[in-house]
């Protein structure tokens, strides 16, 4: 009898090892990423961060993901071609990392269904094709509330993109921080126009300084305008990733994008099947936007500033992640003195997304 | 010391032979390359050279590529036979997009192709108004092209980008800098094959090189005119003996090569964008410069010296997907690829012998 239990064992056992095996394998499943880039990455800025980032998802799953890059892609017919080939050599997800890739995206996901798109800063999704943005206005209220503090003039200049939402939204985002902790301060804002040209930053830099600004922010990407601030003994913060090392005496701190744990999440959805963009009307489903509170969004060290104006940032930075400091709260009113919110409530992300006036402040007009 | 003495007879073989031994070359220079930097050298060659055209969708994907390249290509020819520099294909590229561009955004309901005739039509006075700007001043004025039209570039540049994020921003774009799309009549389709359906990106605007190729072949080979540009080009003293009128070549040539880089831009557009944004050229009509002088300054040269370039760039982007080899390293590739074509060129017009200095 028991010899019989035995081989009955042996038996089963003999059956359910394949479906074991099988199992395991599904969980040692490869999933294959593909990433497709602005630029090459180089040592700073935009297309770097999303490098961090791409290291962060290697370290994360290791051997159990194969990484394709594509560096250099224009944004044209090109990142058509380039994105179709990705999905075309079997990758399961496609980091698209930048907005003017998002015809192409959506044109090739209608074509491989089964293939998830992730965009990076678009605002058209579709049934496989999710968005992502980083609340970058969060890291630029810190910056605001340093920036109160340390300024001796009283004004800030600001180098802006593209007069875009999402530039006049961190525009205003500082403006909250400083009015926070300084009531006299001004920003005034130089549009560079673009979002890289070292040579057009560096100008805007030199103008704002010898028009007496003491403190620089900037929306654009390049280091130019740390390195005019540390010639010219002005105070500054970097953009999109640790800037430091250009400006040891000028940078305050920087704010660094930080997709990992965006790309991580992601990946880690597809490959349980729980990958999705979310139900209802194309909109806001589907779009992760994550800022300090999910470490899409972190703060280098501080730095150049005394001890107490560095505790101030700390608190305003944990204010940020926890929920407590509301930056968009009422009562908010415009640099006419119009009232934008009353008080009590709180702007929506979709109120954010359709901003184009400048808060009390701000200097001059947003450029229509 | 090497001695470079023209040829009087040039070999009809070094014709074919040239650009073979060159590309042989480039091979083995990229293979020890690959080899020195630890990728594996026959996949990395594979992928560089071959991928490309393993695919009939990736051919589909050359064409495409190399569709702007060529027709910006074909019309330079005619600046450059006549010793014209039009360096600023690009600009007029853009000013033909952005002409025909907010032509048919005039149409927003339009879904007859007529509009996209028109289009062509409003692109190539667009793009040749431009480059008249630098023949002008150097009719009137002795200015020197190279500059002029160098300079339109970054003027057109600057133009697009304000028209598209003021004047033609689309409402609904959130701010984003994207004029809304084109009307169907002004879209060109892609090519559904019968049976096989869409290859890649191929649309219909690849068949305009096989009219302008031939049509421009004809113009310089067969005409009056045409004549009148080369003798301009290659000896411009007899041509001014002969009567020829010197303004109108340098007018007629920068309106021809502006017209056509407009033209390139209405298809490219038109075909891959369907609606403007701040870039819509992405260097194409700098490199139709190296197509051009790649393709001997011939229609049927350009051609195949487009296809060559295309071919580079996609199995650039082919070997980083699969290998990740950085894209600088095949970008030398292209470089090698161009030196050689080059001195082949040079090897066949010159015969090169040594003398020692005594």
């Amino acid at each position: 009898m028991y010899k019989k239990f035995m081989k009955l064992i042996t038996f089963l056992s003999i059956l359910i090892t394949p479906f074991l095996l099988v199992n395991t394998k599904a969980l040692a499943k490869t999933t294959k990423v593909g990433f497709v880039y602005l630029t090459t990455p180089g040592d700073h800025g935009w297309t770097y961060a999303h490098e961090i980032g791409k290291q962060m998802v290697e370290k994360e799953f290791g051997n159990k993901v194969k990484i394709s890059v594509v560096e250099n892609v224009p944004e044209g017919p090109d990142a058509t071609r380039v994105i179709r080939e990705l999905a075309k050599q079997g990758n399961e997800i496609i980091f698209t990392t930048s907005f003017g890739y998002m015809e192409p995206t959506l044109k090739v996901a209608k074509e491989f269904p089964n293939v998830k798109f992730e965009h990076i800063t678009g605002y058209k999704r579709s049934k496989n094709v999710a968005t992502g943005n980083i609340r970058f206005y969060e890291g630029r209220y810190v910056q605001g509330v340093v920036a109160g503090l340390m300024t001796k003039t009283n004004k800030i200049g600001y180098i802006g993109a593209y007069p875009i939402s999402e530039v006049i939204m961190g525009i205003n985002a500082f403006a909250q921080g400083m009015r926070s902790v300084n009531n006299k301060a001004t920003i005034s804002v130089i549009w560079a126009n673009t979002w890289y040209d070292p040579v057009k930053e560096a100008d805007a830099a030199k103008v704002h300084i010898a028009e007496g600004a003491d403190i620089l922010a900037q929306h654009t990407d390049s280091p130019a305008m740390l390195q005019i601030a540390e010639k010219k003994g002005a105070l500054g913060f970097g953009q999109s990733t640790d800037m430091g090392a250009f400006a040891p005496k000028a940078q305050l701190f920087a704010s660094i994008n930080n997709w990992g744990p965006y790309y991580v999440e992601k990946i880690k959805q597809l490959r349980n099947g729980k990958w999705n963009t979310g139900d209802g009307p194309n909109h806001w489903p589907g779009n992760t936007w994550g800022g300090m509170s999910t470490d899409m969004l972190l703060l280098s060290e501080f730095k150049n500033m005394p001890s107490d104006v560095a505790a101030k940032a700390k608190k305003a930075h944990d204010g940020i992640k926890s929920g407590k400091i509301k930056i968009f709260a009422g009562p908010l009113k415009d640099n006419s003195g119009k009232e934008i919110l009353a008080s009590g409530k709180e702007l929506d992300d979709g109120a954010l997304w359709g901003m184009n006036y400048y808060l009390d402040g701000v200097t001059g007009k947003v450029p229509k | 010391m090497l001695i470079f003495t023209p040829r009087t007879i040039q070999s009809n073989h070094w014709v074919l032979i040239g650009p073979l031994i060159s590309i042989i070359l480039t091979i083995i220079i990229g293979a020890l390359i690959f080899k020195m930097l630890n990728y594996p050298v026959t996949e990395s060659l594979y992928q560089v050279f071959i991928s490309p055209f393993s695919r009939v969708d990736r051919i589909a994907d050359i064409l495409v590529k190399a569709c702007p390249l060529i027709i910006i290509g074909i019309g330079l020819i005619f600046c450059f036979r006549a010793n014209i520099w039009n360096i600023g294909a690009e600009g007029q590229f853009i000013i033909g997009t952005l002409c025909a561009g907010s032509f048919a955004l005039l149409f927003p309901e339009n879904n007859n192709h007529i509009l996209l005739l028109s289009m062509f039509l409003v692109g190539f006075l667009g793009g040749a108004l431009w480059a008249s700007i630098p023949a002008i001043l150097k009719i009137k004025l002795n200015v020197n092209e190279i500059l002029v039209s160098l300079m339109l570039v970054y003027v057109a540049m600057l133009f697009i980008d304000f028209i598209v994020r003021g004047p033609l921003r689309d409402p609904m774009s959130f701010g984003f800098p994207l004029s809304k799309p084109y009307p169907d009549g002004a879209i060109i389709s892609k090519i559904n094959f019968p049976g096989i359906g869409y290859l890649g990106q191929l649309h219909y605007g690849i068949i305009s090189i096989l009219f302008l190729a031939p049509f421009s072949w004809f113009l310089i080979n067969r005409t009056l005119p045409g004549f009148q540009i080369k003798v301009f080009g290659s000896a411009p003293k007899a041509s001014s003996f002969a009567g020829f009128n010197k303004n109108k070549i340098t007018l007629g040539v920068l309106i021809m090569s502006g017209g056509m880089a407009g033209l390139a831009g209405v298809i490219e557009v038109s075909a891959n964008m369907g609606q403007l944004q701040p870039e819509v050229s992405f260097g194409y009509g700098f490199t139709a410069i190296i197509v051009a002088f790649l393709g001997r300054l011939n229609p049927y040269g350009v051609i195949i010296a487009g296809l060559v370039i295309a071919t580079a760039k996609l199995g650039a982007d082919n070997a980083q997907m699969i290998l990740g080899i950085p894209k600088v390293v095949t970008g030398i590739f292209e470089g090698i690829l161009l030196f050689f074509l080059l001195a082949g060129e040079t090897i066949q017009n010159y015969k090169v012998s040594l003398k020692r200095n005594s």
